[in-house]
């Protein structure tokens, strides 16, 4: 069953990072078989309009920004205009996004992209250029119309969730529909549909200051969902989060999109979640988009050095880090237990070590089996005396070509900890080694860049 | 420039143009300048009449009943040691001739405040304008807004309420606005991104979560309210003022300590009530909850 099938491929990082190294990139394609399965938010699918279209989209700000407008059509660089006062940030953007597409936009900060998918829902104005969504202008329509549209057609998921604070779980969840003038009874009831499909069913009376990040942004997407309009902008959805937890919840949109067949618009810095989540993808620089294309395309046929050298770095996994390979630790155990339950649990787990962690999740070091068994002989009651600091741990955005020493000199896997020596997971050489080969034997050779 | 100005000695007559403009502007608009001391006289009084016709002993049990609600018992016991002090001192008519006051004047002072910070919220020009206004309201020393008044609306309650009204105004704006400006762009997005009305977003979102900076403003305008009408018994306005003033004329300690005494009570009290009714906002609640 293809459903199944991308589900297993999803939980397991590996899986995944070999799925699309290898070029086989789409282990979540559209899923027919799923579609129907939620007819309350079936898109138009077939209808043949474009869903989002730009054409020619500008925005500068400050002063004299229609003449900067021209010079820039004329072919003025961005510095030139800058160095009369004005400051582009989008400039002659044109794409086009297909009904059930995740269309994403890739670039670094100050690149522009925010500024763009804000002009995609007429937060922002355009200095100049068009909007079609469903087929229909949004630049020159009046403050009523825009907010029709908006509250139909397109919504929105936000970088740091942008929930009410004062409102519960479900009122937050139900926040468009109320908007748009629905009964009671009606915005319950696909609140809780919606809530249900992120997986928080059970927590609608709770406070968004009473969940964590991911739970957060959950409520964020259900707020979108909810609102039943077919189109989904996402700004950084997923940046503020952990990375475990953004990877989570990248499976989660991806099934989400394949179960509803959402046209998404996402917004990214993070070139690994650009290729994962982007059926097309859209790089930006300094306020122009220099290329469009699949991630396979993107990879293959870089369209300047720009793009080259990111994906040249991404083939010789220098971008792909720590974090996007690590996998959760299979046995952590609490300093303050005693060597029985880190003994029971190794015997549980069928491991010869586990890593013992404080209270607060501060890495402490491992504890390996003969010691515990001696310790558990003696009586002791706790594990301090046996813990072993020497621990081999990595940084999350250390590079998987760093990986490599660290790996082979410890029979343990690596310890990823975060800057506060929190435990966010750990890297099996096994994992590393087959991330490696994969990464060898199915990519062209590219010149490092660095 | 007329015809007497030596450069070299300068003086202009400003105080005399305003004074004259004053004229002009009391003298042109005596018909609404009559309504409005109709209207705040019968609104002291209606709210002196509801504070004083019970026994004291009664009001000290509805203010610490109050106390209670919004805080907890503790500060109910201080309430109720803090007002029978005032009624021991025999302050007690003029604490509630001065707490009418109050009221009204922050509840006028509030209701002008708070509907102009958000339009210098929303807009910069409004904000800019204001600004330097509110400055001046705030800076001009406040018994100079006794004069005018005093010309305008005779002796009496009057010219002192409008005096604090000016004088207590310009924090109520000034924090309105700020805490307007300051709920999370992101959220006002949101807002807009789902299709709200500015004013749904006004109403839903940042009125919701400025509200207890809002408060924190409201409480500046009452404080400020508390020692500007004290000064307003210069011009003739009852209540613990008064006894304030004539204890200075008559250089009689034991009379102007008693009545400070019984304005400091009334102060901590407004205080404490009005900032736990900020941390009841529902922003506040439930950012406090815990799974």
């Amino acid at each position: 069953m293809a459903w199944a099938h991308a589900r297993g491929a999803a939980s397991s990082p590996l899986a995944s990072l070999v799925a699309w190294l290898t070029g086989r990139l789409d282990p979540w394609a559209p899923k027919p078989a799923r579609w129907t399965r939620c007819v309350a938010w079936q898109t138009n699918e077939g209808e043949g309009v474009t869903a989002v279209r730009a054409e020619g989209l500008f925005k500068v700000f400050g002063r004299g920004a229609d003449d900067a407008v021209q010079r820039l059509r004329g072919g003025a660089s961005r510095a030139d205009v800058v160095a009369q006062g004005a400051t582009p940030a989008v400039i002659d953007a044109s794409f086009e996004v297909q009904p059930g597409e995740i269309f994403v936009v890739m670039g670094l900060s100050g690149s522009g992209k925010s500024t763009l998918i804000r002009m995609l829902n007429g937060l922002l104005e355009p200095t100049a250029g068009h909007v079609y969504v469903d087929g229909v202008d949004i630049s020159g329509v009046d403050a009523a119309e825009l907010r029709r549209v908006r509250q139909q057609k397109i919504s929105m998921v936000f970088q740091h969730f942008a929930l009410l604070p004062h409102r519960t779980v479900a009122e937050n969840a139900a926040y468009a529909l109320d908007v748009q003038g629905k009964s009671k009874d009606e915005q319950r009831a696909r609140a809780a549909e919606a809530l249900d499909l992120v997986g928080l069913r059970g927590w609608e009376d709770r406070y968004p200051a009473q969940l964590s990040g991911g739970m957060q942004q959950r409520v964020g997407l259900a707020r979108a969902l909810a609102a039943g309009s077919d189109i989904m902008l996402m700004d950084e959805a997923f940046s503020a989060l952990d990375p475990l937890i953004r990877r989570e919840m990248q499976d989660q949109l991806l099934e989400l999109q394949a179960g509803l067949g959402k046209t998404v618009v996402f917004i990214t810095h993070d070139l690994n979640e650009a290729m994962r989540l982007g059926d097309r993808i859209a790089v930006m620089r300094d306020g122009r988009i220099v290329q469009v294309g699949t991630a396979e395309e993107v990879l293959r046929d870089p369209a300047n050095d720009y793009v080259a050298q990111f994906v040249a770095d991404v083939d010789r996994t220098r971008v792909l880090t720590a974090s996007s390979v690590m996998v959760p630790a299979q046995l952590e155990v609490n300093a303050s237990a005693g060597p029985r339950v880190a003994l029971h649990g190794m015997r549980d787990k069928q491991l010869s070590a586990a890593f013992v962690v404080s209270r607060d999740r501060r890495l402490r070091g491992v504890v390996r089996d003969d010691d515990v068994v001696a310790a558990v002989n003696r009586g002791d009651s706790t594990l301090e005396p046996i813990v072993d600091a020497e621990v081999a741990s990595v940084h999350p955005d250390t590079v998987l070509a760093e990986l490599f020493a660290p790996s082979a000199e410890s029979v343990l896997p690596l310890a990823v900890v975060d800057d506060d020596d929190r435990l966010l997971g750990v890297i099996p050489r096994v994992t590393l080694l087959t991330a490696m080969a994969s990464v060898a034997e199915a990519l062209p050779e590219v010149e490092v860049t660095r | 420039m007329s015809d007497g100005f030596d450069p070299l000695e300068p003086r202009l007559e400003v105080g005399t143009w305003i004074s004259d403009a004053f004229d002009w502007f009391t003298d042109t608009f005596q018909p609404v300048l009559d309504v409005v001391d109709t209207v705040l006289e019968g609104a002291y009084d209606a709210v002196f009449d509801v504070l004083s016709a019970p026994p004291f002993l009664v009001m000290i049990a509805l203010f610490a009943g109050i106390g209670w609600l919004v805080r907890s018992w503790r500060f109910a016991v201080v309430t109720v040691l803090g007002f029978y002090l005032i009624a021991a001192m025999d302050r007690w008519d003029g604490a509630m001739q001065t707490l009418s006051l109050v009221l009204v004047a922050a509840f006028i002072a509030t209701a002008i405040a708070v509907p102009l910070g958000i339009w210098s919220a929303r807009s910069q020009t409004v904000s800019n304008v204001l600004r330097p206004v509110l400055d001046f309201m705030q800076t001009m020393p406040a018994m100079v807004y006794l004069i005018p008044t005093l010309f305008a609306f005779g002796i009496g309650v009057v010219p002192g309420m409008i005096s604090t009204v000016v004088f207590a105004m310009p924090p109520g704006v000034r924090f309105t606005e700020l805490a307007i400006r300051q709920v999370d762009t992101e959220v006002v997005e949101a807002g807009q991104a789902f299709g709200s009305s500015p004013a749904r977003i006004l109403r839903q979102i940042q009125l919701p979560l400025a509200l207890p900076t809002i408060m924190a403003g409201i409480n500046q305008v009452i404080m400020l309210s508390l020692s500007m009408v004290v000064l307003a018994a210069m011009v003739g306005a009852a209540g613990l003022g008064l006894d304030v003033v004539s204890g200075l004329q008559s250089l009689s300690v034991a009379r102007g300590v008693e009545a400070g005494l019984a304005v400091v009570v009334l102060a901590i009290y407004l205080d404490r009530v009005v900032s736990a009714l900020a941390d009841r906002a529902p922003v506040v609640r439930a950012s406090r909850v815990r799974a």
